[in-house]
């Protein structure tokens, strides 16, 4: 089970998103997994192994390494990539148990294709709207929520070259320097620049399915 | 054989689930085996090689690894999970077994073609009767399963929590010497958060179990108020439309018991009602 299986659950899905969430669904996988496996593990590969401390004290590397970075970036973003994507399997299960409903009156006896069934879109109207609103809402929170965590944890996405560390069992203030400072920070500020693209993605497909709501509304009144 | 392998095993088994069931397929997959994979195998990747002790002593640090360590987190959980979704395997050798046994009903009845046999495969079937049983039994096997492992992870690392230093005292080590254990802070993060969906893991199953006991007695509950009713079989349904009841009586006197006791257990092609499959 790795990012194809995942890229395949949820292709899914995107037979049944608006033009937005399709768009989403891209930049999610061209943008942000890819990139992570492709480029960015390489470049935190050796983040613990080449962590250098000015001592011979052994625990010291160990130990101040686990202060300046307790969860590595990558494992974030993967943990964010994971969460900001399964809302989408809301709508696969709402959209599943629709068709489920469809078969059961077919069976009693209601004139309904099964081929068609399979391959008809989906309308997003009714209680789907309101599951498609939902994994949207879900997304934006997970996303900011993971920008915050992000935020907080490495005060300010900027990697630097040397933290001073003076944990237990280093002798004194010890100098550490943080391998491949500046390609991280590259890629920690590309990562951010496309999360903030998802997000407005995010924040349009929400406005949009709103005002599709608002004006369906007001075709009926009028 | 790797995790995809088994994700395309048990993604058969999907089909003849309930809801929650699925549901529970899906936090397996997505928050257990996929987080395993692609975050949790890397943090415990260099356990041993950045395992360090302050000691020169040849031996020490293996040593007090292997004592602090006796198994590692990540093949835990590797056999927690693989262990934690074989029983549905239980579950789709009886619907392969039901399966065989409709086909050889069709080709006795003269239905033998194609397209009735690749109608049986694709039918969902429905959890009553013999299927019932397995079907709980496979989950109170992986209830069992979650519970023996999250014990076996209370039982050799207390707490949960990783620590940054052991001291360590096993022979060849010279005297106490402290040891440092690697990115002990992300362990314990990953540690908790498989912890938390072993539990949600857990909360599913009991619900999915909660549900089958509560249908089948509702289920039973109908048929003690009202024996003659209960919906046919996907097969009452279409040979009923074929052939009248009298003759699949006359086949069934003819044909061996076993295929008998698979009719009987459709409600809806007999004349009795339906034994409880629970209560």
């Amino acid at each position: 089970m790795d990012w194809g299986t995942l890229q395949a659950v949820l292709g899914g899905v995107n037979k049944h998103s608006t033009s937005i969430g399709k768009i989403w669904l891209t930049v999610l996988f061209i943008f942000r997994i890819m990139i992570l496996v492709v480029a960015a593990e390489r470049v935190w590969g050796d983040e613990q192994h080449d962590f250098v401390c000015n001592t011979l004290q052994p625990g010291c590397k160990n130990v101040c390494y686990d202060h300046f970075f307790p969860i590595s970036h990558i494992r974030l973003w993967a943990l964010q990539l994971i969460f900001v994507s399964t809302p989408a399997l809301l709508v696969a299960m709402h959209v599943a148990y629709t068709r489920h409903e469809k078969k059961r009156r077919f069976r009693n006896g209601e004139k309904i294709d099964i081929e068609e069934l399979k391959n008809e879109k989906v309308h997003i109207r009714g209680p789907l709207w309101w599951t498609y609103t939902s994994s949207i809402f879900f997304r934006i929170v997970f996303e900011a929520v993971f920008m915050y965590v992000f935020y907080y944890m490495y005060d300010g996405y900027q990697m630097p070259r040397l933290v001073k560390c003076n944990a237990s069992p280093c002798p004194n203030t010890v100098d550490c320097f943080v391998s491949r400072p500046t390609e991280k920070t590259t890629f920690t500020i590309f990562m951010l620049a496309v999360s903030g693209i998802c997000m407005m993605l995010n924040l349009a497909e929400l406005c949009y399915l709103l005002i599709k709501l608002c004006m369906k509304e007001s075709r009926k009144t009028t | 054989m790797n995790w995809a392998g088994l994700y395309t095993v048990l993604s058969g088994v999907n089909r003849h689930s309930t809801a929650i069931g699925r549901i529970w397929l899906s936090v397996i997959f997505i928050f257990r085996i996929m987080v395993l994979v692609v975050a949790a195998e890397s943090v415990w990747g260099d356990e041993k090689s950045a395992f360090t002790c302050n000691t020169q002593q040849p031996g020490c640090n293996s040593v007090c690894y292997d004592h602090f360590f006796p198994i590692s987190h990540i093949r835990l959980w590797a056999l927690q999970l693989i262990l934690v979704t074989t029983p549905a395997l239980l579950v789709a050798m009886h619907v392969a077994y039901q399966q065989h046994q409709e086909k050889k009903l069709l080709v006795l009845t003269g239905h033998g073609d194609p397209k009735h046999m690749e109608e049986v495969k694709k039918h969902k079937m429905r959890i009553s009767g013999s299927l019932w049983w397995t079907y709980v039994c496979s989950v109170v096997f992986r209830l069992l399963f979650e519970a023996v492992f999250m014990y076996i992870f209370y039982m050799l690392y207390p707490g949960y929590q990783m620590v940054r230093l052991v001291k360590c005292e096993a022979y060849p080590c010279p005297n106490t010497v402290d040891c440092f254990i690697s990115r002990p802070t992300e362990k314990t993060i990953f540690t908790v958060f498989m912890l938390v969906t072993s539990s949600i893991c857990i909360i599913l199953n009991m619900a999915e179990l909660v549900y089958l006991v509560v249908r089948a007695c509702a289920r039973r509950g109908q048929h003690s108020s009202n024996p003659s009713s209960g919906k046919s079989s996907f097969y009452g349904h279409k040979l009923s439309s074929e052939y009248k009841q009298n003759e699949i009586n006359q086949l069934l006197t003819e044909q061996d018991s076993s295929l008998k006791d698979m009719l009987r257990r459709n409600p809806g092609m007999q004349e009795k009602g339906d034994r409880c499959s629970a209560c």
